[in-house]
């Protein structure tokens, strides 16, 4: 066995489900231990070895002034950082507190609000450290994830493509939600990377990768006016686990103006 | 009157219960039957074991961005229209290997996957979709870089045709000359008649491999008013029609215009989805992907589905030829209508209207190519 490369699994503002996609990928997990040394990933073994590391993967968003701190430091540690998930590319589902004021809720929420330490937002990884790759997704695509770690392996590209959802939805035959059945369906400004899933179970798709290279949503958004969606139901459409990606961010506000 | 001529062959009457008769039959020929139906309340195009996997009882409403499968009190096998799924699906699919490579002692060995070949069996191709397989004949087996995969598929298919007495809001066939009536290109055609006086098919042999079905197939002779009956129907369907496309001014009229205000106006409405060009049943483009096993020992090459509408498909090094919805959109629809005819020959729509069905947002090039026609406004 040649030098394998190491690996460190890193948790920030998340659920924890994006780095549980690695040990998800079961077939694979043997054939990836003989290339890959797990040298720091808690959720997976409290046996930690140090740094630096040849490959970081990074979970969870930015919230707090220590992870600001802490995510410098992965940075220093790291040859190559890849962003995993919606809460580490786009700020995630606590990017909701983006669009609130979080002096007025902290005392509301917690008993003793002098303990609690927090920014003001909830910001992606990209936003503070240079990041060399990133995996959308609520959460990620295990095969995406083993295919960025084969690229780094093999020294080649990644193949994850830039494409809407219809794009995976017509190739794999899925009838499109939104014309035969009037369904809102977030698809045509969505980056693919999860393989239609919910359109597959004719439901609209909610947007998990984020959006997609130049997304139109004011236009997809007046089309979901025209189907009867309540400005309000648009704003929560655009307001999930991306919601502080620019465009979703955006087209959210435009209609919380007009609710 | 015992038989009658029908364009390109001679014409027979069969009960419709028959339908089965003739999928029985293909299925022993060793044909695979592919066809419309309905899944979990969905038209789409699958296996087709007996004439109850077809959609018996249901119709279709279409219009621009608007697609309904409804219950139907007819009878009719074919009492519908197009749905979102075309048969380039079989011919040319969504996702095939290419090549595949195995490194070894040293040595890089490359090898062609195996492909066997299925014969499918393609039940209901209306005229519109019969003349875009002779567009993706032109483009993929006729032109000057062959498709071994697609020519392989289309040499072993047969093609089942059905004639169109229905049309719906998305339908312009008739304003391009490619339908509803079939015009050639099938081994066997159906026209379906349902009335007081039963339920049949007219039948009609385009191939001798048609002729020979037909021969073991149980049909009588067509009486006049059967014909009439189908004539009726085809030239009903052609008069419903309400959408159009003129193309008299093509290919100079897009060439002329490619800065005409109105690609700006498409572009803010389009979404750059890729769906128009997905559905469209003469869209060729593909992209090629590769992918590799953790040793890096094997690698496959896939060929997929792509469209001019994915900004990454312009891609070339340092940049994108087409950065904006804007620059893309026209390309589609100037390859379309207009590049295409010097590039193979004819027109890349055969207006079975799916783009326009299936755009999430309704943009309808059946009012794009007019709002183009008009004179830009003077400053």
């Amino acid at each position: 066995m040649g030098k394998r490369l190491t690996l460190a699994v890193w948790k920030f503002a998340s659920c924890d489900g994006c780095q549980l996609s690695l040990l998800d990928l079961e077939d694979h997990l043997l054939a990836l231990a003989e290339k890959v040394e797990i040298a720091y990933f808690l959720e997976a073994s409290s046996a930690v070895a140090p740094g630096p590391y040849d490959l970081s993967l990074v979970e969870g968003s930015i919230t707090t002034p220590e992870d600001a701190r802490r995510i410098k430091q992965v940075r220093r540690l790291s040859k190559k950082v890849v962003a995993i998930g919606a809460c580490a590319t786009a700020g995630g589902i606590q990017g909701l507190r983006n669009f609130a004021d979080v002096t007025e809720y902290i005392p509301i929420v917690y008993a003793h609000p002098e303990y609690i330490k927090t920014l003001d937002q909830s910001t992606p990884i990209a936003q503070h450290i240079q990041v060399d790759m990133e995996l959308p997704g609520c959460p990620i695509n295990k095969y995406q994830l083993l295919e960025a770690m084969k690229a780094l392996l093999q020294g080649r590209r990644p193949r994850p493509r830039a494409e809407s959802v219809c794009t995976a939805c017509k190739r794999l035959g899925h009838i499109c939600v939104l014309v035969a059945d009037g369904v809102p369906c977030l698809g045509p400004v969505t980056q693919t990377g999860c393989g239609a899933l919910c359109p597959a179970y004719h439901r609209g798709c909610y947007g998990c990768f984020g959006p997609k290279e130049q997304p139109n949503t004011a236009s997809l958004a007046a089309q979901f006016r025209r189907l009867g969606v309540a400005e309000a139901d648009i704003v929560r459409l655009f307001r999930t686990f991306n919601a502080a990606a620019e465009a979703f961010r955006l087209e959210s506000l435009a209609h919380e103006k007009n609710d | 009157m015992s038989q009658f001529r029908w364009p390109g062959g001679a014409g027979a009457v069969m009960p419709a219960a028959a339908l089965g008769d003739l999928l029985a039959l293909l299925w022993r020929e060793g044909f695979q039957p592919v066809g419309p139906t309905v899944q979990d309340g969905y038209l789409g195009l699958d296996v087709l074991h007996t004439p109850a996997d077809l959609p018996q009882g249901w119709t279709t409403e279409a219009d621009a961005g608007w697609f309904r499968l409804q219950r139907s009190d007819r009878a009719a096998f074919f009492g519908f229209n197009l749905g979102q799924e075309s048969w380039k699906k079989f011919l040319f699919p969504p996702r095939l290997p290419v090549v595949t490579a195995a490194r070894q002692d040293g040595l890089i060995s490359f090898a062609a996957p195996a492909r066997p070949p299925t014969a499918y069996a393609l039940i209901g191709v209306r005229a519109c979709e019969l003349a875009a397989l002779a567009v993706l004949d032109r483009t993929l087996r006729q032109g000057a870089f062959r498709d071994p995969d697609y020519e392989a598929r289309r040499q072993a298919a047969l093609v089942v045709a059905v004639n169109c007495t229905e049309s719906d809001a998305a339908c312009f066939c008739a304003s391009l000359g490619t339908g509803p009536a079939v015009r050639g290109g099938y081994d066997l055609a159906l026209t379906e008649l349902t009335g007081a006086d039963g339920h049949f098919f007219l039948i009609q042999a385009g191939s001798a491999q048609g002729e020979r079905l037909m021969a073991a197939l149980p049909v009588q002779p067509v009486r006049e008013e059967q014909w009439q009956q189908a004539q009726a129907g085809i030239a009903a369907a052609a008069r419903r029609q309400t959408r159009s496309l003129a193309t008299a001014d093509l290919p100079g009229l897009l060439y002329e215009r490619p800065e005409h205000p109105h690609w700006e106006e498409v572009a803010a409405r389009c979404l750059s989805c890729g769906s128009c060009a997905l559905v469209c049943p003469t869209c060729f483009c593909f992209c090629l992907e590769d992918e590799t096993d953790l040793e890096n020992k094997t690698a496959t090459r896939w060929r997929l589905w792509d469209v001019c509408h994915n900004l990454d498909h312009s891609y070339i090094h340092g940049g994108w030829l087409r950065p904006s919805r804007k620059a893309r959109y026209r390309q589609w629809l100037t390859h379309k209508l207009a590049a295409w005819l010097d590039q193979f020959g004819c027109l890349g729509c055969t207006g079975c209207g799916r783009c326009l069905v299936w755009c999430p947002v309704a943009i309808d090039l059946t009012a794009e190519l007019p709002a183009l026609r008009e004179t830009a406004p003077k400053e």
